[in-house]
């Protein structure tokens, strides 16, 4: 295995990343008549030992993009490079081994986890898989031990999924990809599935493992608060491209990006007393259809602060700024200074479109 | 008098050959007219079970329901599944999580709001249709005139649930029951409709019960909330009250447990241990006992009683979070 040198810096580099999925029509032939922009020119990088956290609303590609770093999905267009290599242009044996430093947690530990496996033979199969179940009582350790720093007893290797609660499977998933001793970890909606209660030991166990093994996550959730929670750098996603990217705290006290202000006024605190104050912003219509998503800035047709022509013309590039603070509007600095005020927007009809079929972010994909 | 009033609500699922399995226990509350009540809790407490034994829609059989329901003096449960089935129909809306499964699919959104408006409130298919516009306009479907024509699957779930909004609306009902309404919806849509529900509630003067397991929602929505744990109520308090003060150590485990938005970051999260699959029955001792931070040798000697808090609410615990003690 490549042991990278570099221990600071970017770990994974996404430079125009484009995942673009035919839409078929047709009886006798299939025909392409268009396509899911699901993501669509996406730059950002990722630094060795943090956390990125994508945050945005269903649909807006968050999974794919995470699909797409690994390759279990094909990027369309882009470079991926991770620890240096352009991870795209690897194949069989390099790409295979590329593979065992990036692993993937899902959103629903069940539906991820075979059923008719015991812990054991799931764990052992990813290690197969690499080559890297050479040595039994090795092997017997290592099981152990992550096991262990997965907050599991040891018992729980003969028994399978469904003997266990959902935290307690979300941490047989965490144990799946930990067990092959990855750098990077990407993991859609981690904690979306659980309960309250066990949200909050996710997510301690995630930040313990990273504090442990210098790990670097990429963690996608929809959820604001829980990104804002853990990770160090949050982007923003809005039909398939980041809108706006910045360090978590500066981020939650300085949103500059109108959707960003919108998804954070909707987020519901719990506190009475700041709920009763707060203004929200409310987003007039639905998200626009990824597979026809609007000309100019793509949040234009439901952003408040819009201004005539250019907005509907002229597509913003995600720019810095602030320092460290990247924006994709043509007018974040009026907007931050007050001098474009907010205006009524009339919502505009948007059809759930029949030809690309929801995301599933649930399913399992093997990594060969 | 109060407009709701459920007295020692129980249900209990009996399947042959499997142990009786009791998912709603000894639930009182009562919603009074214009009021806001939320049910919060984790999944499987029990939320949705009462809110269909209020209703009468659960299976009719597999399933035994005890207590009372009162709605305006009548006690629900007596009544005959005809004369249920008018009262519901006139006076008591529901709301669910999945707009999709409970609307008609092969029935465009604007029949399936005229169709309410003719069996409840007899009206005659044109009055119906004109009403069923405004009611959609009202919820803030956009174009209502061609909405009025497009079946479920061809609007977004937001819209969806505007539509099951206005269905709901459509007998002007006194209670309005609304089941996660928005826990499938995006956080944006999420806001426009607490908001659209909030509205309704101060303009029309109905009552709503709010079922959610985000307790975000319930801060900003929810005039008296009761959690649930179990199956039973543990805490019953005034929104205020709630928040600054929780006393039953699983609410104050569940409010210490949720990353804010607005909290200064990088802290450990305060979680609760275990999962509800550690519980312990209720006949037993408390049911949290083996998760709580707080349990004294009287919590493993039979159901701690829900009794009365010098703050108007209610606390079921023999060692409740002292009153100083805030959420971190
Ligand atoms: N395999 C696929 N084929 C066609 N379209 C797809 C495929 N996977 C995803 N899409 C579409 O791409 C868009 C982005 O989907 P994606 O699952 O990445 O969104 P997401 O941000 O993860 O949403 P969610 O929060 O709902 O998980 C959606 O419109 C989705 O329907
Ligand atoms: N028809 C049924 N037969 C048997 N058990 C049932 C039935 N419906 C619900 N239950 C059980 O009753 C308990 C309470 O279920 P309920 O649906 O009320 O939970 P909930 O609080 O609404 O949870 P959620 O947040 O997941 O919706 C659960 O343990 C559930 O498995
Ligand atoms: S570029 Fe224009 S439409 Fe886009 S976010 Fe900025 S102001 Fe709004
Ligand atoms: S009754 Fe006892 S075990 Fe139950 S919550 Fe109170 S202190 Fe904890
Ligand atoms: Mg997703
Ligand atoms: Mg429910």
């Amino acid at each position: 295995m490549t042991e990278s040198t570099e221990r600071t810096g970017p770990l994974v580099e996404l430079r125009d990343v484009k995942v673009h999925f035919p839409v078929k029509s047709g009886v006798l032939f299939d025909r392409t008549v268009g396509y899911v922009y699901a993501v669509d020119g996406v730059s950002l990088s990722i630094n060795r030992g943090e956390t990125y956290g994508l945050v945005g609303e269903s649909g807006c590609g968050k999974s794919t993009l995470g699909r797409g770093l690994l390759r279990l999905v094909e990027p369309t267009d882009g470079e991926i490079v991770f620890d240096g290599t352009d991870v795209r242009s690897l194949k069989g044996e390099s790409m295979r081994k590329a593979r065992r430093r990036m692993q993937m947690i899902f959103q629903d530990p069940l539906s991820s986890l075979d059923p008719r496996q015991s812990v054991e033979s799931l764990l052992v199969e990813g290690l197969k898989a690499h080559g890297l179940a050479g040595d039994k009582a090795a092997t017997a350790k290592r099981l152990r031990d992550t096991l262990a720093a997965v907050g599991l007893p040891a018992s729980a290797l003969s028994k399978y999924p469904h003997e266990f609660s959902g935290g307690q499977r979300q941490r047989i998933g965490i144990a799946r990809a930990l067990v092959l001793d990855p750098e990077l970890i990407v993991a859609d909606e981690p904690v979306s599935a659980l309960d309250v209660s066990i949200q909050a030991q996710v997510l301690n166990l995630l930040e313990d493992i990273q504090n442990d093994r210098g790990l670097t996550y990429l963690i996608i959730a929809h959820d604001l608060a829980v990104v804002r929670h853990i990770a160090d750098t949050v982007g923003v996603m809005y039909l398939g491209g980041l809108v706006e990217e910045a360090s978590s705290d500066d981020l939650y006290r300085e949103p500059m990006h109108p959707y960003t202000k919108a998804l954070m006024s909707a987020v519901p605190v719990p506190d009475p007393q700041v709920e009763d104050r707060r203004e929200r912003i409310l987003l007039a219509g639905d998200l626009p259809s990824p597979t026809n998503p609007p000309a100019g800035c793509r949040f234009h047709t439901r952003c408040p602060w819009a201004q005539p022509t250019r907005c509907a013309e002229e597509r913003p590039a995600l720019r810095e700024v602030l320092d460290g603070h990247r924006v994709a509007c043509h007018y974040a600095e009026d907007i931050a200074a007050g001098r474009i005020r907010p205006h009524e927007v009339e919502p505009e009809l948007v059809r759930p479109d029949d030809g690309a079929a929801p995301g599933d972010t649930g399913e399992l994909i093997p990594t060969p | 008098m109060s407009l709701l009033d459920v007295r020692d609500l129980t249900v209990v699922f009996q399947r042959r050959g499997e142990r009786p399995f009791t998912a709603v226990d000894k639930v009182s509350f009562s919603v009074e007219p214009g009021q806001t009540v939320g049910l919060v809790g984790e999944s499987g407490c029990g939320k949705s079970v009462t809110s269909l034994a209020i209703m009468g829609l659960l299976p009719r059989r597999g399933n035994k329901v005890t207590g009372e329901v009162n709605f305006d003096g009548t006690d629900l449960l007596k009544l005959r599944p005809d004369d249920l089935r008018d009262r519901r129909g006139r006076d008591i809306g529901m709301i669910f999580q999945d707009p999709l499964s409970s609307l008609n699919p092969v029935v465009p959104i604007g029949i399936q709001v005229a169709e309410v408006l003719e069996r409840h409130r007899g009206m005659d298919r044109k009055a119906a249709l004109k009403e069923a516009r405004e009611l959609l306009d009202a919820v803030g479907i956009p174009d209502p005139n061609r909405r009025l024509k497009e079946y479920p699957h061809q609007i977004s779930g937001g819209m969806r649930q505007r539509a099951l909004i206005a269905i709901a609306l459509a007998c002007k009902p006194r209670l309005l029951i609304a089941d996660e309404p928005t826990t499938a919806l995006d956080v944006t849509i999420q806001a426009q409709i607490l908001t659209l529900l909030k509205q309704l509630v101060d303009e029309t003067g109905t009552a709503l019960i709010m079922i959610t397991h985000d307790l975000g929602v319930v801060a900003g929505l929810c005039d008296t909330v009761n959690v649930l744990y179990g199956g039973k109520v543990v805490e019953r308090a005034a929104r205020h009250e709630l928040f600054a003060r929780p006393r039953h150590p699983y609410t104050h485990g569940l409010l210490s447990s949720v990353p804010r938005l607005d909290s200064p970051r990088g802290e450990r999260l305060h979680a609760i241990r275990g999962s509800v699959a550690d519980n312990i029955p209720w006949g037993e001792g408390c049911a949290f006992a083996p998760r709580c931070d707080n349990v004294v040798d009287a919590c493993l000697e039979g159901t701690p009683p829900l009794e009365p808090t010098a703050t108007g609410g209610d606390l079921r615990c023999n060692n409740p979070v002292s009153e100083e003690v805030a959420v971190p």
